[in-house]
């Protein structure tokens, strides 16, 4: 793509489409030929790579993965779309910046060889600082370099604790690794070491704070790929790597990350009823949302781990339309106060229609993706801690109050007379968001498409969790029992 | 002793000869650029004649695979500066037919220093390379920054010649040899560990390699050197003299003094950390992009002695690694530089770089790979040498040394994304004349190459490290 010049904005445009198309178009064989009966990778790709340090060119996906590949995919999509004509400085840039980010994407989720992986992981970061930098907003290159150096210092942590654990042993490749037995002290170090890259991203309370400032400043099509995608890479790190390398560890720590998500969904919550812009809130819900991501995953049981992959994706639908829709109407008005809004429901019919959907998803009413999500993760959430789950449930009250008061603000009261006489969504707009709109209502109301691919995966992920804690026990205690035996011969 | 075989010599002896040739050149041929031509030729013959297979002069010059791969970095680094060159000196109106032969010259003494066999032999070797660039930095005559960088340099030379000469002599005293083996062995077989004249003279050696290779706290000189020196002659002097200064380091340390290891590694850990901590907060404050990399290049000069700590052949294959990806990346970053300077722009500051994605984006997008790559993100090759020397720390149980390098490394990514920052986030300043680019063809190729090799040892290293441990382990 850099070889075209530059002039010739449209065939950028076309091509960064094409791409984005095709990669699509490529997960379709993908999706057909995935066997949800096994728990096992498929569709490996291996190679060697770098023969003396033992690493390969490893790709595969499973249950936990394909459903993020998919997303990525459709989203990469519509960031083309949307970007079509908002973007119109350094538009050469800017397609080539999100057609890598697309591709290193796809590649964190699918490498099964932990070098591979990292270096996808820290790829993605150099064109996001772009996009965030250079086609962002006013703040933009605060928040840009402040989103960079905080993703920056969690991931090298993680590769310290990558190196630790190659060294160990002696492999990347991470179904190799999975059969190791690691001591538990040294679990409880490798665990926090890859916990300080994924809390960043994902991003869990305290060390949230990037993700207000780079979501709000970045492009449109920048937010969707931070919301949709990025932040669910700590998820998907935790889940991939985190339980089942370090499962007792995990198991350990289960109150300390349950804590921290139930205070993120509530504290996430609360701030964002006192946001004024329009973009912050929804960022804010972010941290709020992916609070219960967390809490689904660090309940360990089924309910929880299979709710929390679900509302991944639920959210990046979600969200991602949301800021789509935050996109189409400041490019219009170029303003994101609430205040500067105001009967927008009668000024753009279409678009509130739009709006009011995903508004209800992200506050889970029935029938919407968002329901099954939390409902599923609640369930799981209240079989390992009641509290926990208690406490998250108000975060939805929370949620039900911030959405619909802006909602109200935005939409309904007088007509402010900043916004009158403004278009309604054209035809790319809705095409953009129809497809957002349809996950929605094929989720809330028949997930057992999605379920049914996770499950297998989910179900071995579970079982490895606790049967290698349980059997680590055991010959804990057989250990034992050999020591006291010896000491009786004495 | 056995006979004596030549051909070992052979691009020592090729490059002599050039060195001379270019002298007498100088007197016969108008064009400069003819001399520029003679000299790329003459660097390329002695790199086809490099010598891969073990061999010795004697006892006073060893071939190994070690000084081959040293070797190679000191010719690449020959021959980009010399691309970088050209224009440059026509540009600061200095071309004369010298620089090219204090070059070669300059890279001769790396080259003998790392086939030393004999501490007289390193020590010649030393000199040899240290005079050349004390005149190399001063080459600009009519500019007193350029002429001030030559004092100090020379000054702060001499005085760490004088520091190492007294180490050797120490060594010489309590031995009764200048043979580097045979030292290491008659320490070894009459228990010196822990001798207190050997012992000074391990912190001698130490202290005057620190000054070569500009570690913290004997790098007082390098950043003004390196910011009054003519830029090619920079880019020069922060890969060949630290390779080298590198290459006897390791050398010295790991086979001469194994058996005091346990007081001088302390030594090292604290001279590396210091010297990313003052490099990299150093770096931060700068306004010149030139002084900002003069700065950089102290704080990589602290993780590369990370990786004498391990004292595995793992730490020694991590500091060839670093050093032969850094050079390309650090020789990029000030081709770019060069490209930004003309007879009536400087290109130096960081002002000057405001708005260049949107003036000249090629050369900001080649800016912005090797500004990543210094940072050490994946995939440059900036990452695969941290990588390797972090791996070696980590095997040997260093693992909180390395979290305190890496976070290091995150503080170096503010002053790097500064520039990419400037290119890509600001605005052209209005009214400003638009830069004019350099337009040598030598120095875009000399850009091309590094770019090119800059991302391919991110994204396939194999070639380098497996190749570089398959010659380790035949050795």
């Amino acid at each position: 793509m850099a070889l075209v010049n530059r002039r010739q904005e449209g065939l950028i445009k076309g091509i960064a489409l094409v791409v984005s198309v095709f990669t699509m178009l490529l997960t379709i064989p993908l999706l057909r030929g995935f066997n949800k009966g096994t728990a096992e990778l498929q569709f490996v790709e291996k190679y060697e790579w770098i023969k003396s340090w033992n690493i390969q060119y490893y790709l595969g996906i499973d249950g936990i993965s394909i459903l993020m590949v998919l997303l990525s995919a459709l989203t990469a999509i519509l960031c083309v779309l949307i970007s079509w004509n908002t973007v119109k400085d350094k538009v050469k840039e800017f397609f080539i910046a999100l057609v890598l980010v697309e591709g290193a994407m796809i590649g964190v989720f699918c490498s099964m060889d932990l070098f591979l992986f990292y270096i996808f992981w820290e790829a993605m970061l150099i064109p996001m600082y772009l996009i965030v930098g250079v086609w962002g907003g006013s703040n933009r290159i605060y928040a840009a370099i402040k989103f960079f150096l905080y993703t920056l210092v969690g991931s090298v942590l993680m590769l310290i604790g990558l190196i630790i654990l190659y060294v160990h042993g002696n492999t990347f490749e991470l179904t190799k690794l999975m059969t190791l037995q690691i001591p538990y002290n040294l679990q409880l170090l490798l665990f926090w070491l890859f916990f300080a890259a994924f809390a960043v991203k994902v991003p869990m309370f305290p060390v949230h704070t990037w993700l207000p400032d780079a979501h709000t400043e970045a492009p449109t099509a920048g937010s969707v790929v931070l919301a949709a995608i990025l932040i669910k890479m700590g998820a998907y790190g935790f889940l991939r790597f985190s339980l089942p390398l370090f499962p007792q560890a995990s198991l350990a720590l289960t109150p300390a990350m349950l804590t921290l998500s139930a205070i993120a969904i509530v504290y996430g919550g609360l701030i964002c009823m006192v946001q004024s812009d329009f973009k912050r809130l929804i960022a804010y819900s972010s941290v709020s949302h992916m609070g219960f991501v967390t809490l689904g995953i660090f309940s360990l049981n089924m309910n929880g781990v299979e709710g929390g992959l679900l509302q991944m994706v639920n959210h990046g639908v979600v969200t991602g339309a949301l800021f789509l829709c935050i996109g189409i109407v400041y490019d219009r008005t170029h303003t994101r106060q609430i205040t500067d809004y105001g009967g927008l429901a009668s000024v753009m019919p279409i678009y509130s229609a739009f709006f009011i959907v995903f508004t209800f998803a992200s506050i889970g009413l029935p029938g919407t993706n968002g329901f099954i999500g939390e409902f599923l993760i609640i369930l799981g959430g209240f079989a390992k801690s009641p509290l926990a789950a208690i406490v998250s449930c108000s975060g939805i009250i929370i949620g039900a109050i911030y959405m619909l008061w802006l909602y109200q603000r935005v939409f309904f009261t007088e007509i402010n007379e900043k916004i009158k006489g403004l278009k309604d969504v054209n035809a790319l707009e809705i095409a953009i968001l129809l497809p957002l709109l349809v996950l929605v209502f094929w989720i809330g109301v028949y997930p057992e498409t999605f379920i049914s691919m996770i499950n297998t995966s989910v179900t071995a992920l579970i079982d490895r969790v606790h049967g290698r804690a349980v059997r680590d026990s055991l010959t804990m205690s057989e250990a034992i029992k050999n020591l006291s035996h010896l000491s009786n011969l004495k | 002793m056995q006979g004596l075989d030549l051909s070992v010599l052979v691009p020592e002896l090729i490059l002599l000869t050039l060195g001379m040739l270019l002298l007498l050149l100088e007197l016969v041929v108008k064009k400069k650029v003819y001399i520029a031509v003679v000299a790329l030729a003459g660097v390329l013959l002695a790199f086809f004649s490099l010598y891969t297979v073990n061999g010795s002069y004697g006892v006073m010059f060893q071939s190994t695979v070690y000084s081959y791969v040293f070797k190679v970095i000191f010719l690449i680094n020959l021959c980009l500066t010399i691309l970088l060159s050209i224009r440059y000196l026509e540009i600061q109106d200095s071309s004369h037919g010298e620089y090219y032969s204090l070059l070669v010259f300059s890279t001769v003494g790396m080259m003998f220093m790392v086939s030393a066999g004999n501490l007289i032999v390193l020590y010649l070797g030393l000199e040899l390379m240290a005079l050349s660039t004390y005149i190399l930095a001063g080459f600009i005559r009519h500019e007193k920054r350029s002429t001030e960088a030559a004092l100090k340099y020379f000054l702060m030379g001499a005085f760490s010649t004088a520091i190492i000469l007294y180490g050797i002599s120490l060594v010489y005293g309590t031995t009764g040899t200048m043979d580097i083996e045979k030292i290491g062995y008659y320490i070894h077989t009459n228990g010196l560990g822990s001798n207190p004249l050997l012992l000074i003279a391990v912190v001698l050696f130490i202290v005057s390699f620190s000054f070569k290779i500009a570690a913290v706290p004997f790098h007082m000189w390098a950043p003004d050197v390196y910011e009054g020196a003519p830029t090619s002659v920079t880019a020069f002097m922060s890969v060949g003299p630290k390779a080298a200064g590198f290459a006897v380091f390791v050398r010295v340390l790991l086979t001469v003094f194994p058996i005091l290891a346990s007081h001088w590694s302390t030594l090292i850990i604290g001279i590396a950390v210091l010297t990313m901590l003052v490099g990299n907060l150093m770096a931060l404050a700068q306004s010149s992009v030139k002084r900002m990399l003069a700065y950089s290049s102290i704080a990589h000069a602290g993780y590369v002695l990370l990786g004498l700590i391990p004292r595995s052949a793992e730490g020694v294959l991590g500091v060839m690694n670093y050093l032969f990806i850094y050079t390309f990346m650090n020789i990029g970053a000030f081709s770019v530089l060069i490209l930004l300077t003309t007879e009536d722009f400087k290109g130096e500051n960081l002002k000057d770089f405001e708005g260049l994605a949107k003036t000249h984006p090629l050369t900001a997008a080649i800016m912005l790979v090797f500004m990543f790559s210094l940072t050490g993100i994946p995939p440059t090759g900036g990452f695969i040498g941290k990588f390797s020397i972090f791996m070696s720390l980590i095997n040997a149980q260093h693992q909180w040394l390395a979290i305190l390098a890496i976070l290091f490394s995150v503080i170096s990514a503010f002053y790097y994304l500064r520039v990419v920052m400037y290119m890509y986030m600001r605005q052209p300043q209005e009214g400003q004349a638009v830069i004019q680019l350099n337009t040598s063809i030598a120095l875009r190729l000399a850009m091309g190459i590094t770019l090119v090799m800059t991302l391919m040892l991110g994204m396939m290293p194999q070639r380098l490290i497996d190749s570089m441990r398959h010659m380790f382990t035949l050795s």
